[in-house]
């Protein structure tokens, strides 16, 4: 019996900053998990994965699991909380960058 | 100091225009990220969590004022205002962009600098003791050793696609603060009969299979130490497994051969090499022993330092903890914690690192060391000096008295930072240490060495501990394990794991209660955790971590 398919996200690290980054709606990264796009179809998520790492800006491409939440996407797993956010010891990284429009 | 000829200028300045040619290469393209990982990670540069990270080789864990200085003008520059020292002796930097990279290395080139070799499957920096040519305990300065091993191994043709990467640590002293015996190869230099050789050590390794080193060859004459090392590496080099990235280090190669049939064929293969060294080997390292010359002594009171220690109870605390015995009469080593209670193991602030390069330039002889327990030190201070350092240290932050205590914890970077990790270090090491400074026990508890990985590789040395903690993933969630009776020193031993783990927020109530019971159990004030321990074994410390699991049996 195949595993049933839980929601995913597509991740990577920019090439150039080497921040994560998220595949979101219209095909663009954006720098935002709540900006990503939620996949929920098994096939799509393997044609869009193939597709993100034929990009040669972004490293790393992969699938993570994610939930959808009230502002959009969220992660499901701490690995990605810490990516989404930065790290806990210092505020740098995405809990101090983000913006709005991102 | 080494100082670099124009052949180490040439080589770096050649490397850096080599990387910074690949680099705009993936920029525009030309290369894949396939093709360009190789090339970046030979040039120390990772592509972690949040960003990419550059690793800076600081050979043997030595520097000065100047190259310290720039340090800080790189965090402040193209980082975040800090870095990393790391349990290698290296510097890392947590926040680098691709495009500055080679004006990183650039700045580091001007200062005899670099991040060669500093990742991939080669010989990596040639980590020694931090007391290197101060420590009154040193038979022999082993930096000379160490930077004629840095410069054989960098570039070396037969060794740039290693089985995996390959660590070599070098001490002089009895008291072994380079833990050898974890390495790849440890070397010992001693006398016998007044000649100088070294006790070879192979096979020694943390991560996912610890082990002590064994002894390949207990005294080889320093004539051949080099072509010994290089026929060590050469008989891994075909031996090691390739197929098996995890059998892939020479502990794993010693442990299916057997270190007998490892010395014969060093013995065989170092029959066959030795007379292509011709002696240059040996010309070279009288070149290098001249570069490290002790500093001129100078013969003062220490009236000032008697006199701070008599009425100072601050300098007095820090004096007792961070002070080591030196060598010259009249100085101390002295270690500037990084480990302030609630910071991140091993970081300083561009401020604080220009602020230990002035005091090395006023006070110091120019010398700083970074060790492996992620502090640094001003390696010659006269003691008439030191409350002039410690004045200025505890401006800057830096004055923490909490060398080799309960809140001196090395922590790897862990999943804040690490790819690889699979659990957070830092903030256990934080709250581990902010825990104890509330309860103001440190001094009472003792000695005592915790030691944190956020994953099975080991960074954080924690089979070493006297308590380590293992962060691990369990289904999702963060679980920390917890070992035992580990020690990094000459009585090397691995840590027994305690029992199941612990989650995220009960690691630090679980470290509480093991220090509580060593206080109920050590025979007196001057029986440090690890004495008890060996004195008690595992049992009552078991039973302070898993109360239930206590009163079960004794109901039973």
């Amino acid at each position: 019996m195949s595993r049933v398919f839980t929601p995913k996200i597509i991740t990577a690290n920019a090439l150039l900053e080497g921040d994560v980054i998220y595949l979101g709606h219209d095909g663009q990264w954006v720098r935002c998990l709540r900006d990503a796009r939620l996949i929920e179809d098994a096939a799509q998520a393997e044609a869009q994965l193939a597709e993100a790492l034929a990009d040669p800006l972004v490293v790393g491409a992969y699938l993570a699991d994610a939930a959808p939440g009230p502002d959009g996407p969220r992660s499901t797993h701490f690995r990605e909380t810490f990516r989404a956010a930065g790290p806990s010891n210092y505020p740098h990284g995405k809990q101090v960058e983000i913006t709005a429009d991102v | 100091m080494y100082k670099y000829n124009e052949f180490d200028e040439a080589f770096v300045r050649t490397r850096v225009a080599q990387f910074s040619g690949q680099i705009a290469r993936r920029i525009d393209g030309s290369l894949s990220e396939d093709e360009f990982r190789p090339l970046r990670l030979m040039n120390g540069l990772y592509l972690q969590l949040h960003a990419y990270m550059l690793r800076v080789a600081i050979p043997y864990g030595t520097l000065n004022a100047r190259k310290m200085e720039q340090l800080a003008h790189i965090a402040e520059t193209w980082d975040k205002g800090y870095g990393h020292f790391t349990t290698r002796q290296n510097i890392q930097f947590n926040w680098p962009k691709l495009p500055d990279v080679p004006a990183i290395l650039t700045a580091l080139a001007d200062v005899e600098m670099h991040a060669i070799q500093t990742s991939g499957n080669t010989i990596r920096n040639v980590t020694a003791d931090h007391f290197a040519g101060a420590a009154a305990d040193e038979a022999t300065d082993p930096r000379p050793v160490a930077e004629l091993l840095r410069q054989w191994s960098t570039d070396h043709p037969e060794f740039q696609f290693l089985p995996r990467k390959f660590k070599i640590a070098v001490t002089g002293a009895k008291h072994d603060r380079a833990v050898i015996r974890a390495h790849d190869i440890g070397l010992a230099l001693l006398r016998r009969d007044g000649a100088l050789g070294v006790q070879v050590i192979v096979g020694g390794g943390l991560g996912r299979t610890p082990m002590i080193g064994k002894v390949l060859n207990e005294f080889v004459p320093i004539e051949d130490m080099l072509p010994y090392c290089e026929a060590v590496v050469s008989v891994w080099n075909l031996l090691g497994r390739r197929d098996n990235k995890f059998k892939s280090r020479i502990k794993i190669t010693v442990h299916e051969h057997g270190i007998d049939e490892i010395r014969r064929l060093t013995e065989e293969r170092f029959a066959m090499i030795r007379s292509t060294f011709g002696g240059v080997d040996q010309q070279l390292l009288r070149e290098i022993e001249a570069h490290f010359t002790p500093p001129a002594w100078v013969n003062r009171p220490v009236d000032a330092y008697d006199a701070a220690y008599a009425a100072d109870p601050v300098f007095r605390a820090w004096a007792d903890t961070n002070l080591a015995a030196h060598r010259a009469p009249g100085y101390a080593i002295a270690t500037i914690s990084l480990k302030a209670h609630g910071a991140t193991p091993g970081d300083a602030t561009a401020d604080q690192m220009r602020v230990m390069a002035d005091l090395a330039r006023r006070y110091g002889h120019d010398e700083l060391r970074i060790s492996h327990e992620q502090n640094v030190i001003l390696p010659h201070v006269h003691k008439s000096d030191l409350p002039a350092v410690h004045a200025a240290l505890k401006a800057a932050g830096l004055a923490t008295a909490n060398i080799g205590l309960i809140s001196d914890i090395i922590a790897c970077p862990g999943m804040d930072y690490c790819t690889l990790a699979t659990a957070r270090s830092i903030p256990v090491a934080q709250q581990i240490a902010t825990r104890f400074d509330e309860l103001k026990l440190e001094h009472d508890i003792g000695a005592f060495k915790i030691k944190i990985s956020g994953c099975i590789n080991a960074c954080g040395h924690h089979h070493l501990g006297h308590i380590g903690i293992l962060g691990l993933d369990r289904a999702g969630v963060e679980n920390y394990q917890i070992t035992l009776g580990g020690d990094g020193t000459e009585n090397a031993a691995l840590g027994e794991r305690a029992g199941p783990g612990f989650a995220y927020d009960e690691i630090v109530p679980a470290i509480e209660r093991l220090v509580t019971a060593y206080l109920d159990l050590r025979a007196s004030r001057d029986e440090p955790f690890i004495e008890t321990f060996r004195r008690l074994g595992a049992a009552p410390f078991k039973a302070a971590l898993y109360p239930a699991a206590q009163e079960k049996a004794n109901a039973a």
